[in-house]
């Protein structure tokens, strides 16, 4: 199978304009010892048999269409009204190029413009950007700016505890040649504690609502502390909750980053994803990543524009603070559509769901004996239980029963050994949510645990 | 003219998709953390899709029409891969999926690693990175952990011709090592001299792109490696040419020692408006323990034969570290699996056969009217300069805006730097010579109105939903929302 239109005749033509004889002839600039090898790889297929051998790996997956999933920790399993893929498999679309020439891509701008609005209500800053990779790598350019602030003078970089692992470990990959001190992760610091690392050499302290194990704070008290200490401070958070709680704006954040995965794109294993980047005004200028403005075009006609160009790498090359080209333009669409068909209302609405299922889900485990709920804090869709047996024996039991359980803790965070982060969302029903319940208590009570 | 914001659209209390109710009880909300509003739009579920059909018309794309943009590789977007990537096995599969349940993603990433790898001659890949530019960032981290862990501390420098790609030295900032750019020669190759003077023990690498951001293939590419070599630094091919590069060479037998693969150029998925792209990395034995992770490996082979292994996710030893959550951009390796497997080894060599036939041809076309500063047989894409002698008024970004009145999407303009008002055409292999012969007379075309009438272009374009842009106005103003904030917000913002 082949997508080359060519016919024989046509080569022939072509080749006789260009005054060559053959294809090969076009390649004599490759040192000829290397020219040509064999790709050792399967012979090729058609559209059918392709299409087979895909589904015979998707096949081999176990997921949320065939199994109950109370799995999150950083990706969510939330419905996706229809009408988002339709948008998305518009050709124009998703066979289009980066907006470089406005006049021919006025679709691709003017989606973007809505996406950075919708972004900035949502998490109550002045502004957004066209987006990140994804969350992580959000936080990660994040920390740029905090160092480009103080002119790199500042060198300590305050990550705290709830932070996804998986972002705290970029910031890290990022920023491992930079000489930077990033602390504040290693332990589950009170808001005291954590808020006495803040000195005068900290450049930027990033916190998370909600955390990565579910809970939420007001970070008020906090900003004070970090702006008078003179640095920025970034807020991590979850798009669905901002549906419902205070946003990290309301609370004084300089920056707000986050995964924006739960606004109508699919698990896919990871990716792609879409990293959403919001700010005050003071910082917009100083901010990596593609930005549409809206402008007039000369016939005074309202358009949109990449604007803010010369801070990005094409222009400034080894002068740009970061090399980032593309955004996640089609996973940005995606979300803009998702919370125009959702609407204020609809986003309110499956907020609430997941609100109300995990906290059913987390009332009836705590009933049960031998678990723990951490109740400590306020929490949204994501909460911590401690299990009497290992994770792991918990997970294969419900895997039995055609239930995806929660994450071991305990592999990431040793303190946490036999604790589980479970995650309920508007796709669980509460017949699901009963059956997990009823087999966590089998499964402890076949261990021979009582409380 | 112009479409109005979706919030221009919206009406207090019209609803679009509604939920349904809760199953469970109501549990109480802490009132203290919840938000006083929310400014999201209020339209019907049909006026949102009428709002984004519209606004998808206002775009050029493949499906609609020639994309000649040079390095960028706009070819066909096969459907097929589009509905594969959407199998419900792959995309309702939570990333921290147990690998014992997700063996059938495991399996497909193994094979792609496998593929990337043969394809360019390299012993491992990682397929982790998001994008071209994070390719290019985890190839000079890796560079550095390589020097770093033979304790040779002194290499700071890292050689990047001044064709390049914006994102190469930027990638050499962020790692935080210094850029010597190299001259290119009258060739439109690197300046092999400046190559050599440059080498010392200080020199951490090279960043090439090959064949060049000029459109031709270097014809002393193994003594500008050799030359690296031999001070002892390492040398990474940007790979966004590697359409020109399938079944003709291997970077990796050229003596390349890492490189990143644009899988959103070379492997056909789409690019989405500006992403979502992958930016896979090859590396040699030299760099297999530094590769970015996680990556996926064989945990157990198969215990009888024609029996799937057991695939695992495994953070590679001295990995430079995550680039990103999980393990890489998922949908895009379904995709370019598709792709691949579609053509086999023989097919993906026709590939760049054709995308190097449909350049040289367009370019024998043309090149009695426009003048190519590199007058060479090329590769997937070539360079031509967009102005005419005693036409001062006319320039490249002139032409491109009246090929925009033709249906066609502008060539890259004024890239690369080194060329004056620079037309970087690059055809690709999926245009039929009907389409190929169209452009081509409009170019001829444009070239004869330039003479004539050279506010045509000047003016340009003509038909497009809107004219030319006020950008400074874009930049001045900076009205990036189609609100501004609510007084609730700023009210209640701390300090």
């Amino acid at each position: 199978m082949s997508y080359i239109p060519h016919t024989d005749v046509e080569r022939q033509q072509m080749l006789a304009a260009i005054g060559v004889t053959t294809i090969e002839d076009l390649f004599e600039a490759v040192p000829s010892r290397y020219r040509f090898p064999k790709l050792d790889l399967p012979d090729g297929a058609s559209e059918m048999e392709v299409a087979a051998e895909l589904q015979s790996f998707a096949e081999a997956n176990d997921h949320a269409g065939d199994f109950a999933l109370f799995r999150g920790a950083g990706a969510y399993h939330h419905y996706i009204p229809s009408a988002v893929n339709h948008i998305l498999l518009r050709g124009e679309f998703y066979t289009a190029y980066t907006p470089y020439q406005p006049e021919m891509s006025q679709g691709t701008l003017q989606a973007i413009f809505e996406y950075q609005t919708m972004i900035a209500q949502l998490t109550g800053m002045d502004g957004a950007n066209a987006s990140h990779y994804d969350g992580a790598t959000s936080l990660a350019e994040a920390v740029i700016v905090g160092l480009e602030a103080s002119r790199h003078a500042r060198k300590k970089i305050v990550l705290s505890y709830g932070i996804h692992p998986h972002y705290r470990a970029v910031v890290r990959t990022y920023h491992q040649w930079a000489g930077l001190d990033i602390v504040g992760d290693d332990a589950d610091h009170s808001a005291e504690d954590f808020a006495n690392l803040i000195d005068e050499d900290t450049a930027m302290v990033a916190v998370a609502t909600p955390d990565y194990f579910g809970r939420m704070a007001d970070f008020r008290e906090l900003a004070k502390r970090v702006h008078a200490a003179g640095a920025l401070l970034v807020i991590v958070t979850n798009p669905m909750a901002l549906a419902l709680f205070k946003s990290p704006g309301e609370m004084g954040a300089d920056i707000v980053v986050g995964e924006g995965q739960p606004l109508g794109i699919p698990l896919s294993y990871g990716g792609p994803y879409v990293g959403f980047f919001a700010t005050k005004m003071g910082l917009m200028r100083r901010i990596s990543g593609r930005i549409v403005g809206e402008t007039l075009d000369k016939n005074g006609v309202k358009a949109y524009v990449m604007t803010l160009r010369p801070r990005e790498q094409d222009i400034r090359r080894e002068r740009a603070t970061s090399n980032i080209c593309t955004n996640q333009g089609l996973m940005a669409l995606a979300a803009t559509v998702y919370l125009s068909l959702m609407g204020k209302n609809g986003m309110k609405r499956a907020a609430e769901l997941c609100y109300h299922k995990a906290h059913y889900a987390a009332a009836q485990i705590d009933h049960l004996n031998s678990y723990t709920v951490d109740q400590s804090q306020p929490f949204f869709h994501e909460f911590v239980i401690q299990c009497p047996v290992p994770v792991a024996q918990i997970n294969a039991a419900l895997y039995e029963a055609g239930i995806i359980g929660g994450i071991d803790l305990g592999a990431d965070y040793p303190a946490l050994k036999n604790h589980m982060l479970l995650c309920v969302t508007e796709m669980n029903s509460k017949d699901e949510i009963d059956t997990l319940v009823s087999i966590l208590n089998e499964v402890s009570e076949k261990a021979g645990v009582t409380a | 003219m112009t479409e109005l914001t979706i919030y221009e659209k919206s009406v207090s209390g019209r609803v679009g998709v509604v939920m349904p109710a809760t199953d469970v009880p109501l549990s109480e909300l802490p009132e203290d953390l919840l938000r006083s509003a929310l400014d999201l739009p209020e339209v019907s579920e049909l006026q949102a899709v009428r709002h984004f059909v519209n606004l998808s018309t206002k775009n050029h794309a493949i499906d609609k029409g020639f994309y000649p943009l040079g390095s960028c590789t706009m070819k066909y977007n096969p459907k097929i891969n589009e509905d594969v990537a959407r199998l419900p096995g792959f995309a309702h599969l939570h990333p921290l999926t147990d690998d014992s349940a997700s063996q059938g993603a495991l399996g497909l990433m193994h094979t792609l690693q496998e593929w990337l790898a043969e394809i360019a001659g390299f012993t491992g890949s990682s397929l982790v990175p998001a994008a071209g530019a994070q390719g290019e960032l985890a190839g000079i981290l890796m560079i550095r952990a390589y020097h770093q862990s033979r304790n040779d501390t002194k290499r700071t420098k890292i050689l990047v011709p001044n064709s390049a790609h914006g994102t190469n030295p930027a990638t050499v900032s962020m790692a935080g090592l210094q850029v010597v750019e190299l001259p290119s020669d009258e060739n439109g190759d690197v300046n092999l001299e400046a190559v050599r003077a440059a080498c010392d023990d200080t020199v951490a690498g090279m960043m090439v792109t090959m064949p060049s951001t000029l459109g031709v293939f270097d014809t002393h590419i193994v003594e500008v490696i050799n030359a690296v070599h031999a001070c002892g630094g390492l040398m990474y091919m940007d790979g966004a040419n590697m359409n020109a590069l399938l079944g003709i060479v291997k970077p990796g037998e050229l003596g390349f020692d890492v490189m990143h693969y644009n899988l959103h150029k070379t492997f056909s998925t789409p690019h989405g408006g500006g992403g979502p792209g992958c930016g896979a990395v090859g590396v040699n034995n030299k760099l297999v323990p530094f590769l970015p992770g996680p990556i996926v490996v064989i945990q157990e082979k198969p215990a009888r034969k024609g029996e799937p292994p057991l695939y695992a996710l495994e953070m590679p030893p001295q990995s430079i570290g995550r680039l990103k959550a999980f393990h890489g951009n998922f949908g895009m390796h379904v995709r370019a699996y598709a792709y691949i497997r579609t053509y086999g080894g023989t097919g993906l060599r026709e590939v760049s056969r054709h995308a190097v036939l449909n350049a040289n041809y367009v370019r024998s076309r043309l090149r009695d009217t426009y003048h190519m500063p590199y007058d060479r047989i090329c590769a997937h894409e070539f360079v031509m300069e967009g102005h005419f002698e005693g036409v001062d008024s006319v320039h490249a970004l002139d032409i491109s805006k009246r090929l925009m009145d033709y249906g066609i999407h502008p060539p890259t303009n004024y890239f690369p730097l080194i060329v004056p008002e620079a037309l970087l055409i690059e055809p690709t292999e999926t245009e039929d010579k009907d389409t190929l012969d169209n452009f081509i007379e409009v170019m001829l075309t444009i070239a004869k109105e330039a003479k004539e009438n050279p506010t045509l272009l000047t003016e340009a374009p003509h038909v497009t939903p809107v004219a030319r842009l006020d950008e400074v106005r874009a930049a001045k103003q900076l009205v990036l929302c189609c609100r501004p904030l609510p007084q609730w917000a700023l009210d209640q913002a701390g300090d």
